[in-house]
């Protein structure tokens, strides 16, 4: 074939896809920054729906079965990151999956340089061990930054009810994890030793008769306020430590415990202060853990934590109590 | 031992979680409330979970005592129903 003949035959398929696309009315924007993501397989992608927190009502689970036997292969799968993600659905039914999800007021989840779909455990909506409710908090995050465009990269939230971190609030740009902090109400306490016992931090031991605790080893659990059976050990103060970026991929890195004891509010008012920041200091496609790199996370400390008057983490000694161990190259 | 009228006992020593539970919810069920019901506890898993439990039902524990290295006797007051 001549060259000529096939430049002329590729510019007649283009045109061809063109006018299909056109009269699909794909918007390739929306395709970008929504969750259609391309498979290997030819003129096939996978959809991927927006369940912040990993929670879904009994219909879109009916829709979402719904989806896949009409339009993919009667399967689902469920992302890494909590989302249900209908797999081998032609290009062609785009607008047919967008307009059903719609009836049931859903939408496919956020790709590319946005703030992605967050993430939470159970927390202590239904898990004892949650001394925080990472569920609602992960629900007021999506409903007021989901799909925010940051300018460089994705940014991943995620939320966890208490330091055991199921949700791996560390891996995250912003992590939330509950804690508190206990107080002994001395009048009450038998000196059993329980909570000596149950402390994992070894930050409680027993002076004359009753529980006293090092707070410089204490990660804020609880644990000790859930084992006493005479509610003598008591929450003082509780809300959310907020962690900052961390990411997963080929060059992992662990976020940096940056404030503690932080309100629902604040921690509203902190991801879009810290989006801000990360879209004035970031250097192009680089996640908010790289800006940290380059120009420290102390700047970030300055610039946001402190004019917000929330209780800063500075230095090492005070993150040695969330203490996180493995080989870290260094 | 005490000072507190015990009103029924059980030993839950041996028994797993949460049956141990169970059993002692059972057993204040039974019960009026305002009595008190004496239960021997493993440490361990046990004392982690049954008081805790016992608790969120809406009864009171008053009284906690290390009978041994290895078990605890919760005296517990039955709550309103
Ligand atoms: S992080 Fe804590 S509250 Fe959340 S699932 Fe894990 S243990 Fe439960
Ligand atoms: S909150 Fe946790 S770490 Fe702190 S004293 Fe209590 S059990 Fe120990
Ligand atoms: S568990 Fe409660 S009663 Fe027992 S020593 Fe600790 S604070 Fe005191």
């Amino acid at each position: 074939m001549a060259p000529n003949d096939e430049t002329a035959k590729l510019e007649a398929l283009r045109s061809g896809l063109k006018k299909e696309a056109r009269a699909l009315k794909l918007d390739f924007d929306q395709l970008k920054s929504g969750g259609f993501i391309k498979q290997t397989q030819k003129n096939l992608f996978t959809v991927r729906l927006r369940c912040p927190a990993g929670q879904l009502t009994s219909t879109q689970l009916r829709t979402a079965a719904e989806l896949a036997d009409k339009y993919g292969r009667g399967e689902v799968h469920i992302s890494v990151r909590q989302s249900v993600e209908i797999p081998y659905v032609h290009y062609q039914n785009f607008d047919a999956v967008t307009a059903a999800l719609k009836e049931v007021n859903w939408s496919v989840a956020s790709c590319g340089p946005r703030v992605r779909v967050p993430g939470a455990c159970a927390g202590c909506t239904y898990n004892p061990n949650g001394v925080a409710d990472s569920q609602r908090l992960c629900l007021d995050i999506d409903r007021r930054f989901f799909g925010v465009a940051t300018g460089h990269h994705k940014f991943k939230i995620s939320a966890a009810g208490c330091p055991i971190d199921c949700p791996r609030s560390r891996g995250a740009d912003l992590g939330f994890q509950g804690e508190v902090s206990p107080r002994l109400e001395a009048a009450l306490c038998t000196g059993c030793e329980l909570c000596v016992t149950a402390c994992q931090e070894k930050a409680l031991t027993m002076a004359e008769g009753l529980p006293v605790r090092d707070d410089s080893k204490c990660n804020y659990c609880g644990d000790c306020i859930k084992i006493c059976p005479l509610d003598a050990m008591v929450a003082a103060r509780s809300g959310w430590l907020v962690r900052a970026g961390g990411k997963h991929g080929k060059h992992p890195l662990y976020s940096y415990e940056v404030a503690n004891f932080v309100s629902d509010e604040e921690a509203l008012a902190l991801v879009e202060k810290t989006m801000e920041w990360y879209k004035g200091n970031a250097d192009g496609r680089e996640r908010l853990g790289a800006t940290f790199a380059r120009v420290g996370v102390q700047k970030y400390i300055a610039d946001v934590i402190e004019p917000m008057g929330l209780q800063a983490i500075k230095t090492v000694e005070q993150r040695r109590r969330f203490w996180a161990g493995g080989n870290f190259y260094v | 031992m005490s000072e507190f009228h015990i009103d029924d006992r059980l030993d839950l020593r041996g028994v797993l979680c949460p049956m141990n539970f169970v059993k002692a919810k059972l057993k204040l069920e039974e019960m009026e409330s305002g009595q008190m019901l004496e239960v021997t506890l493993d440490d361990g898993e046990p004392m982690r979970s049954v008081p805790r439990s016992i608790k969120e039902e809406g009864h009171k524990i008053v009284s906690v005592q290390k009978t041994d290295a290895n078990a605890y006797r919760l005296v517990i007051l039955r709550g309103q129903d």
